[in-house]
């Protein structure tokens, strides 16, 4: 069995960063990620999408930077191995052996320490319509465009809020979409509330940013409607119009987004502890200061661990590392602190406009709980909201109780586009904090993988 | 209001089967489960409905408890998921046909002609999709399955409505006898007190009978069972085999769910449960040989469930030969989900009655002839949710 000091899931900022500095500590690191090459998310494909104007800036550029740096780390006999294309399905935590499909083959492979670096999720967003075809989120939109070069033609419709709305509008205008219409849903007193949350002067550079986007969106003529509320996206089997509260549209694709949340996917199916962040309005994992969990093996790191864009993502990935290196025994406590500091002062500085933007962007309640009954909550099982309030009726107590009950989350998506809204839907029916609902605890495989690959593992034990 | 006549500890489905028959007995039951109900097996099961296969010392009850299955919505007012498919176990082998043609026999013999043997042919017309290899079978055709979770509810949805309470997050940690009644406290410091107290606490009963001074072997397993994606329907009964362990069945939104005793890592003291990935594997490996058709579909669940196993393999269901007004049912060893109709109501007449009309001396709790102590009086300690 292959054996090493580290294994970090996730090539994005956060595994990128926490694996060059492992190495550097002399650690040996294992590196898998899905995808076929370094970036995660936000640096997606950046490698080839270098020359790509729709998506030049300051971005790229950092991408290009950061994933040339790791390419460099994982110099032949180096101590950095990267393994793309390849997924973690499962941890045994008891024995820190986890095992890893990787071009239609299982490994189980042994290591010291895990750090969970996947990043974040699009938030569900559960309007009426939202499973009719040309309807997807942000997020799809950004994929296919980064991967693909994909511009969809026809009228298009973003709607919804966050950075992300506005950074993909300038990117798809710019790359020839259009015409594109921005249905804002922030409420109208955010703006002032958000103010409250301070943090701008310490954040100045990123809310220029921002604001710098905003302006590229204007004057490439991005129609703006704001404080948009009871969206629903309606049309004969695909998107044809959306309608809100005092208006309507028509339009060939809807790309919907409410922000992003950690993916807590496996750290939440690994049993550790979760606590429901009010602020953000989702599950993040319990982690000290150096990104530990609640259990020895397992650090997070990046948006897996709570948002904070990938700035935050690249501190994070160091800090775990730096720790890793302690708790093996190869840095002393002293050094590892003071080799700590300077990443911790990035992290602050990434991190200062976060309370403004989550009070900016905090989702509506209807964003959690759809009013609707007959909204599709499970996209999988095709499970209405008004279900799911009947399963709290008869006794289901939380997300687990009602996946038993309804099969909600059982689907190929195990629950990652249902989890949350099933937990705040139970929450408000039974008149509880939706933290006392509790999150949905997924199970292994954390990606699905087929019955042959399983089948194909090589059997050391088992007679 | 008067205090409970009966104490139930453990909210699985058969404790909550005991509360059932109780109050429809008219009897005052209060249910106590220390997580929340059908936690453990009984959440977990694959809800298999099967008197296939089995030990000829549960058949009575398991035929009986299937006339209950083919009418469970009359019983407890929903159908429960219960299709009734069928089970067939596959013969892999001149050999195995031989085990099957034999164990057809005895029971022939026995005046029970609800497993019958097929040959290759007619296994083809049940299994069309079934290895080349497999020559022939045994089937049970009233047998099926069932949702697991939604008929323990619908069994504790029916017991409140005939006055049964039924307490979640009450962990028993201390169980005494006083003054002619049963004293139970829970770990949040509440004492109740009953005549007659039932222990349907699953794989934990065994630590609850010692408590009170009765030894009862008792280990455990932590079934796995995986849950593919959809897939077009090809299989329509439950499918086991004859000389290794597999189940398998479809269900009707086309998901395929595999287990059938292969077993994972689990804990009593904190009820939590792991995958063994290699055993996983091997199960895969089995359900592809059986079913080649599978081999490019998801696995996108796999999960494991506590369960109490007993020596011979028999649950433990009877009055306590040590103290008056005990009576335990526990101890399934994984086929127990098929029993829970009945076995609550053989717990409801020895607790009402003092006995039962059907057979049941083979899972009487001192069979194994463990020795009897004054109680450990020790802390109970109990999973954690
Ligand atoms: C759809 C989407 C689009 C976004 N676009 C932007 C953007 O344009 N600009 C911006 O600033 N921020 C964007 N964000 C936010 C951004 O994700 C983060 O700020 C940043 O990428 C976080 O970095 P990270 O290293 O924590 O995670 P990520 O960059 O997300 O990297 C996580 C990596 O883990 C891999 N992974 C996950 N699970 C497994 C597994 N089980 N096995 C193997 N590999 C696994 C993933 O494939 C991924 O490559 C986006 C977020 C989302 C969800
Ligand atoms: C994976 C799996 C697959 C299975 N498949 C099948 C099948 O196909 N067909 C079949 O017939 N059977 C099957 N079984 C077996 C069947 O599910 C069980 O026999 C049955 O559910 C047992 O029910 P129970 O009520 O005895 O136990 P449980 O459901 O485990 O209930 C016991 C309860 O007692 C509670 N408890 C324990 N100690 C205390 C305490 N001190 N205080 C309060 N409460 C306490 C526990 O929290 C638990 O909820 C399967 C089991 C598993 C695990």
């Amino acid at each position: 069995m292959r054996d090493y000091d580290l294994a970090v899931t996730g090539a994005g900022p956060a595994g990128m960063a926490a694996a060059m500095e492992a190495a550097s500590l002399g650690l040996s690191v294992l590196v898998l990620d899905e995808q076929p090459a370094p970036g995660g998310q936000v640096f997606r494909a950046v490698e080839a999408a270098g020359c790509d104007p729709a998506l030049a800036g300051e971005f790229l550029d950092a991408g290009a930077a950061l994933a040339r740096d790791f390419r460099a780390a994982l110099h032949p006999g180096g101590e950095v191995e990267y393994s793309p294309r390849s997924t973690l399905w499962h941890v045994d935590i008891a024995t820190g052996v986890i095992s890893v499909l990787r071009e239609g083959a299982s490994e189980e492979i042994r290591v010291s320490r895990l750090l969970l670096a996947t990043g974040a999720q699009e938030r569900p967003v559960p309007i009426p319509g939202w499973t009719l075809p040309g309807a997807m989120g942000a997020g799809a939109a950004q994929i296919l465009l980064k991967t693909a070069g994909a511009v969809p033609q026809g009228p298009l419709v973003i709607a919804g809020q966050g950075p992300l709305t506005w950074l993909l509008a300038v990117q798809l205008l710019r790359a020839g979409a259009g015409p594109v219409t921005l249905l804002e849903t922030g409420g109208k007193g955010a703006l002032w509330d958000a103010f409250r949350a301070g943090g701008l002067w310490t954040g100045r550079r990123l809310l220029t940013k921002g604001l710098a986007l905003v302006r590229e969106a204007k004057r490439r003529g991005l129609k703006v409607v704001r404080g948009v509320r009871e969206l629903r996206a309606e049309g004969e089997g695909r998107v044809q119009r959306v309608r809100w509260a005092g208006g309507e549209m028509a339009c060939d694709t809807l790309l919907l987004h409410e922000g992003v949340i950690p993916s807590t996917h496996v750290s939440r199916a690994l049993g550790l502890e979760h606590r429901w962040d009010e602020a953000q309005r989702c599950w993040r994992p319990v982690l000290d200061e150096w990104g530990a969990t609640s259990h020895g093996l397992v650090a997070v790191a990046g948006d897996g661990g709570g948002i904070g864009g990938w700035e935050a993502a690249t501190a994070t990935g160091r800090i775990a590392a730096i720790d890793a290196a302690r708790r093996l025994g190869r840095l002393p406590e002293a050094e590892a602190e003071r080799r700590a500091a300077p990443h911790r002062a990035r992290l602050a500085a990434a991190l200062a406009l976060r309370p403004f933007l989550d009070r900016l962007y905090a989702p509506a309640p209807e964003v959690l709980v759809p009013r609707d009954d007959a909204t599709i909550v499970c996209r999988c099982e095709e499970i209405t909201a008004g279900q799911v309030r009947e399963a709290a009726r008869l006794g289901a107590t939380g997300p687990n109780q009602a996946k038993a009950y309804l099969r909600a989350g059982m689907g190929p998506c195990q629950g990652r586009m249902c989890g949350t809204t099933v937990a705040a839907l139970i929450a408000a029916e039974r008149g509880i904090p939706i933290g006392e609902a509790g999150a949905l605890r997924p199970r292994a495989p954390f990606k699905p993988l087929t019955v042959g690959e399983l089948a194909a593992l090589p059997l050391e034990t088992v007679a | 209001m008067s205090g409970p006549e009966v104490l139930v500890v453990g909210g699985g489905l058969h404790g909550l089967s005991a509360a059932f028959h109780l109050a429809r007995r008219g009897r005052r039951v209060r249910v106590l489960e220390a997580g929340h109900l059908a936690r453990h097996a009984s959440g977990f099961s694959a809800g298999g409905v099967r008197t296939l296969g089995r030990h000829p010392a549960e058949i009575p009850l398991a035929l009986e408890a299937l006339d209950l299955w083919h009418r469970i919505g009359e019983l407890v007012g929903e159908d429960c998921g219960f299709r009734a498919s069928g089970q067939v176990k596959v013969a892999e082998s001149a050999a195995d046909l031989t085990v099957l043609e034999e164990r057809a026999a005895a029971l022939r013999a026995g005046g029970y002609t609800h497993e019958e043997v097929v040959d290759a042919a007619g296994l083809r017309r049940l299994l069309p999709a079934v290895a080349p290899h497999v020559v022939g079978g045994m089937v049970a055709r009233r047998d099926g399955f069932a949702s697991p979770y939604r008929t323990s509810l619908a069994f504790g949805r029916a017991a409140r409505a005939l006055g049964a309470e039924i307490v979640e997050g009450a962990r028993v940690i201390a169980a005494g006898r006083r003054g002619g009644l049963w004293h139970l406290r829970t770990a949040d410091g509440a004492e109740h007190a009953a005549p007659v107290l039932v222990n349907a606490a699953g794989a934990w009963g065994a630590r609850l009978a010692r408590h009170i001074g009765e030894t009862i072997p008792l280990g455990f397993n932590a079934f796995m069972m995986m849950l593919t994606a959809r897939m077009p329907a090809f299989v329509t009964p439950v499918v086991g085999a004859t000389s290794r362990p597999i189940s398998f069945k479809q269900a009707e939104t086309g998901q395929v769910m595999i287990g059938g005793g292969h077993k994972g890592v689990g804990s009593l003291d904190t009820g939590a449960t792991a995958l063994d990935v290699e055993r996983l594997a091997y199960s895969a490996r089995t359900a592809l040989e059986l079913f080649p058709v599978l081999a490019e579909t998801r696995i996108v669940h796999a999960w494991a469930g506590i369960e109490g196993v007993t020596p011979d393999d028999l649950p433990v269901i009877g009055a306590s030969g040590l103290h008056d007004g005990v009576i335990h049912a526990f101890g399934f060893c994984g086929h127990g989900f098929e029993l829970g109709p009945v076995v609550g109501d053989i717990v409801a007449q020895l607790a009402t009655q003092g006995f039962t009309n059907r057979p049941i001396a083979a899972f009487a709790p001192g069979r194994f002839g463990g020795p009897a102590g004054a109680g450990t009086g020790a802390a109970l300690p109990q999973p954690a949710g």
